[in-house]
């Protein structure tokens, strides 16, 4: 069983209305952004939804994913609470992580989403750590995760792959090749073509799908998931996509123009899957922008609320250190007062 | 805080054996107690461990659960931190602490940041064990005392073995522990003998110092292979000196208070650690002492150490650079 079924009428609404929810939450966190509402800084999805919704809707529930700086997609997709992480933007108490990760760091270990990462590699270890935990305890799950082109010519990402492979650990690695290491181009990072090529050195199936059609990740993954849980190790996978906004917002791009942009623009996931559907007459086109309108003014409420939501008190900021009493953590507060005492 | 459950008050029963064996046994009896324990890291299976530690524990568990890795600590490091994360509890080998340099991403800012990044919604039980130290001729890249970086490092815990009832008391905590800690074993004293409880209950709470010696003019806080040495060297100091001898054991948290404790009895403080004497373990013992037991000090408090050098190859220089009994020993006569 997938988390969504993509042969029923009712998985590919879903599946929809998931990348017009990344699509809309992620419009606006734009907006908030550079209306000065939110603080730090916000690395936007928008253009990439189909790898994060094609991707997770082909694994199951109890599956685990690792993210990226960019991480609102695969959120979204895992099923989070956009009230929840738009809190989190806000650095507010009811967000994801009581306010204390943002949105570099939104994770649902629950929901098996073991965080967004705001250090570009680090996350194929961590899924690799939690495939052999299912490996270790025989439980079927499996761990896929998302990286970008940028973080292929990480270290750790080569570590975390060879482990999993030669330990044929229930892994998935999913690359959105979105054309730039942050602002560099990704010809200027890598010396190879299609960066499945990184497969071959590790002796596991590598493909490179079109990161613009949701149905196309769905199926390399689908079939990936079921390697991995058959025992035969992991696959890798690149997600041809691209990234419409910066690689944070706020980011003149110098490094691209508005033609190119436009180009990727005219092969949009979203359009080309309603378009599917609307010719197939799963929706029609008025459904789809009540669809669209509905999740719109869902996510304006949601950012309205989280607004208006309480910060965290300031003596959080000393817990969740350790699970374990650590008494050096409120000693040094107390004494870093000026009356040595309780805040 | 409890010093007698430390120095192994109240587990009469007690065996010989040597650090080595008391960590191997430490090993063993969780393995055995829980299943979501495991042990992982370069040729810790059939070869034993580099240093001989893991031993024959491949034999009895198997290599599901004593797992030879590639030669990749960012890869593993990681992975435990994922497995951590996930419901396992992984127990993870660093060769030479020297290589944590190439593991460092997923201890700084992976292991030890993401129950405080999630908002404590992640446990993270993973312990790593290491060796330090010179004295092996092993040269600058297999020698070193780095234990201050982590200690320093907020979200990790950092424990220092000086004795074989320490090294499995302390191993022991750190794999129950949901939190991560850090073993930072001394490699010269592996073969080191005392006196180790063998009941499966016993452990060190972490954050405990151990007085290991009582005395009344001197305090040495001493780690790893110091505290030996210093032990040694009290008792040769006998009847001119009466030196209190405490095994620091864990570096984060750190037992202030029985620090104080002995300071206010002695008002004399040498503090003995193998690593680099600028903004390290020291340090922090002094910085402790003198904010809350300053009025309890008769004498300027010593530091014995590493003079800030890395740690040379040829055995002239290396016993140079190498802090020793004698070393401890002109301390306390700078002050007593």
């Amino acid at each position: 069983m997938v988390s969504i079924d993509i042969e029923t009428e009712d998985g590919q609404r879903e599946i929809l209305r998931r990348m017009l929810t990344i699509r809309a939450f992620d419009t606006k966190a734009g907006e908030l952004f550079a209306d000065g509402e939110l603080p730090g800084f916000v690395h936007l999805y928008i253009g990439e939804e189909a790898v994060g919704v094609g991707a997770i809707s082909a694994l199951e529930e109890q599956d685990y994913i690792t993210s990226t700086h960019r991480g609102h997609g695969h959120c979204i997709a895992k099923g989070l609470d956009t009230y929840k992480m738009m809190a989190e933007l806000y650095g507010k108490r009811d967000g994801y992580c009581n306010g204390k990760g943002g949105s570099m760091h939104i994770a649902d270990v629950d929901a098996g989403m073991l965080g967004a990462n705001g250090i570009v590699g680090a996350g194929p270890p961590l899924a690799t750590g939690a495939a052999l935990t299912a490996d270790y305890k025989g439980e079927d799950k499996v761990a896929l995760a998302f990286f970008g082109d940028g973080a292929v010519a990480q270290g750790q990402v080569h570590e975390g792959i060879n482990l999993a492979a030669t330990w044929d650990l229930p892994a998935i690695f999913v690359v959105e090749n979105n054309h730039f290491g942050e602002a560099t181009a990704m010809e200027d990072q890598h010396n190879v073509e299609h960066l499945s090529a990184t497969a071959e050195a590790y002796d596991i199936p590598g493909f490179t799908v079109d990161g613009m059609d949701v149905t196309a990740v769905y199926e390399a993954v689908k079939e990936a998931r079921e390697r991995a849980a058959n025992g035969e190790g992991p696959t890798f996978i690149e997600a041809d996509t691209y990234r419409y906004e910066g690689h944070f917002e706020g980011d003149h791009q110098p490094y691209r123009t508005e033609e190119d942009i436009e180009l990727w623009k005219d092969r949009d996931a979203i359009e080309t899957f309603k378009n599917r559907l609307v010719e197939a007459g799963t929706v029609t086109q008025a459904e789809f922008e009540e669809m669209r309108d509905e999740i719109e003014a869902e996510i304006e409420e949601h950012a309205e609320r989280a607004k208006e939501a309480d910060y965290p008190d300031p003596s959080e900021a000393y817990e969740d250190m350790f699970n374990a009493t650590v008494p050096e953590i409120n000693d040094f507060a107390a004494r870093m007062r000026a009356d040595g005492g309780e805040r | 805080m409890s010093t007698d459950t430390a120095s192994g008050e109240g587990f009469s029963d007690t065996e010989t054996m040597t650090v080595r064996e008391a960590i191997r046994q430490a090993l063993r009896e969780e393995l055995e107690r829980d299943e979501d324990v495991y042990v992982m890291g370069e040729d810790v299976g059939r070869f034993g461990g580099v240093l001989g530690v893991t031993g024959d524990l491949v034999e009895q568990f198997g290599e599901k659960r004593v797992r030879d890795t590639p030669i990749s600590e960012a890869g593993f490091t990681g992975a435990a931190v994922g497995a951590a994360a996930t419901g396992t509890r992984p127990v993870v080998e660093i060769m030479f602490s020297d290589f944590m340099g190439v593991c460092s991403e997923q201890i700084l800012n992976q292991m030890a940041k993401n129950r405080y990044m999630f908002g404590g919604k992640t446990e993270m039980p993973v312990t790593i064990r290491t060796t330090e130290g010179g004295g092996m001729g092993a040269a600058s890249q297999h020698s070193g005392t780095i234990h201050t970086w982590f200690a320093h490092l907020p979200g990790i815990m950092a424990v220092a073995p000086g004795t074989a009832h320490a090294a499995k008391g302390l191993t022991k905590a750190a794999i129950r522990s949901n939190d991560p800690v850090i073993v930072f074993e001394n490699k010269q004293i592996y073969e080191q003998e005392g006196e180790v409880p063998v009941s499966e209950d016993y452990t060190i709470p972490l954050g405990t110092a151990s007085v290991e010696r009582e005395g009344e003019d001197v305090t040495v806080v001493a780690t790893q292979r110091m505290v030996g040495e210093s032990l040694q060297l009290a008792d040769e100091l006998e009847g001119e000196t009466s030196v209190e001898v405490i095994d620091l054991m864990s570096l984060y948290p750190m037992d202030t208070d029985t620090l104080l404790k002995s300071v206010e009895k002695t008002g004399r403080l040498v503090v003995a650690d193998e690593s680099p004497l600028s903004y390290g373990t020291h340090a922090e013992v002094v910085a402790r002492v003198q904010e809350e037991g300053f009025f309890s000090l008769d004498a300027p408090i010593q530091r014995v150490g590493v003079s800030d050098t890395h740690i040379p190859f040829s055995p002239a220089l290396e016993e140079e650079i190498l802090p020793h009994a004698d070393d401890v020993r002109a301390a306390i006569d700078r002050v007593v």
